[in-house]
């Protein structure tokens, strides 16, 4: 009996996963709105859009410590946040992944990884898994760039960083700088949605 | 006295035989020496152990093995060695080609291994699992051209699969069991 009832209790989970996958490739499309949150950053602290008084946006970014394209990112991503935070669109990174599956993601590396880098940004832990879903992340690295109106935080950019995940030097496009240098100048962004290789997020 | 003319005899024997045993090591040595560089010789040739062959394509190499018109059907498993869920469900893909093979069903395993990796990681990795599927290298960093390519709801993540014969071709961005992928590929065999 304890068996069975324990064989239910997997095909519950079982099923309900195989329901999040489905709506996992859902999540937003340029124009959505997107939700705020309130996670815990690396410092203990909890972090939600919505402390950003000042922000006019956010590069929203799905990463992690352990997928080669987050690694292989790590410094342009900072160079982001370095570039833009203080023109008014910083970079908030979340850690989708869940760390008991992903051991290297959890809360103490998340840490080291960010001081060793010298992280300028948020690093948030996505615990419970219930915010990338909402987004429609769906691998690591995955950025979002959300533009401040009064309606809230709307999505303008989703995809990839830029075009060349393996030479920063061989880049020929860079998507996320395109989106909010044209967001900052006050036109659409151009390139909306872009593709790359990314790692699975872990569930 | 004959105690003597025996132990003579016998330090005699001594010595001979330490030399014949020296011969003989002698002998030994040079034939495994022999042997050891033959044994190199056959491991080029054979083994290739660490000459795995390895084809790296970019996309435009790689599109032609994307579509047929031949009566094969083909699986196209889009994988990395860091990919935890790929090298997860290698071996159903493993299984899936040899219990296939007969029905005219190749596998296509595209590694999307960093190139500074093929030979510190992908090729042990193909080597130490003893891949038989046909193993295969894309090295196209400008993604967002060539992803929509093999097929337009591919986000990017990977593990991913791609199952086509010349009138067909379905598109999965997900994790296989055995049984799942079993399921997928029978609508194409009939």
């Amino acid at each position: 009996m304890k068996t069975l009832k324990s064989l239910f209790v997997i095909m519950a989970i079982l099923l309900f996963s195989a329901f999040t996958n489905t709506t996992e490739n859902k999540g937003y499309k340029v124009g959505d709105v997107a939700t705020d949150f309130a996670l815990e950053n690396i410092d203990g602290k909890m972090v939600s859009l919505s402390d950003y008084k000042d922000a006019k946006g956010f590069i929203v970014v799905f990463t992690c410590n352990t997928c080669p394209y987050a690694v292989a990112y790590e410094d342009r991503i900072i160079a982001l946040d370095k570039k833009y935070a203080q023109k008014g669109y910083p970079v908030i990174a979340i850690m989708p992944n869940n760390p008991e599956v992903q051991s290297g993601d959890r809360m103490e590396a998340m840490q080291a990884r960010a001081k060793a880098k010298g992280f300028t940004f948020p690093y948030l832990m996505d615990k419970g898994q219930e915010i990338y879903p909402q987004y429609g992340a769906t691998k690591t690295p995955h950025v979002f760039v959300l533009q401040k109106e009064n309606k809230g935080n709307v999505v303008k950019y989703i995809g990839a960083i830029d075009d060349n995940y393996k030479d920063v030097n061989a880049v020929n496009q860079k998507y996320v700088e395109d989106a909010v240098d044209a967001l900052l100048e006050g036109k659409s962004v151009k390139e909306t949605h872009t593709r790359a290789i990314g790692c699975t997020i872990k569930v | 006295m004959l105690n003597e003319q025996a132990l003579r005899f016998e330090v005699f024997i001594f010595k001979r035989m330490k030399r014949i045993a020296l011969v003989i090591a002698t002998i030994v040595l040079v034939a495994c020496k022999e042997k050891k560089t033959t044994s190199i010789v056959q491991k080029e040739g054979v083994e290739t152990s660490e000459a795995i062959e390895l084809e790296v394509y970019d996309f435009r190499g790689l599109e032609k093995m994307l579509s047929t018109q031949s009566d094969t059907t083909y699986v196209v498993n889009f994988w990395a060695t860091w990919c935890k869920p790929c090298v997860k469900e290698l071996p159903y893909f493993e299984q899936l080609r040899s219990n296939y093979k007969e029905k005219n069903v190749e596998l296509l395993l595209v590694s999307l291994d960093f190139p500074a990796k093929y030979e510190s990681k992908l090729k042990p990795f193909i080597k130490e699992h003893n891949l038989q599927s046909n193993v295969v290298a894309l090295d196209d960093p400008d993604m967002n051209t060539w992803i929509p390519k093999v097929d337009e709801n591919w986000s990017g993540a990977i593990p991913a699969t791609l199952i086509f014969n010349k009138t067909e071709r379905k598109f999965f961005e997900k994790s296989f069991t055995y049984n799942e992928l079993e399921t997928e590929l029978k609508p194409f065999l009939n």
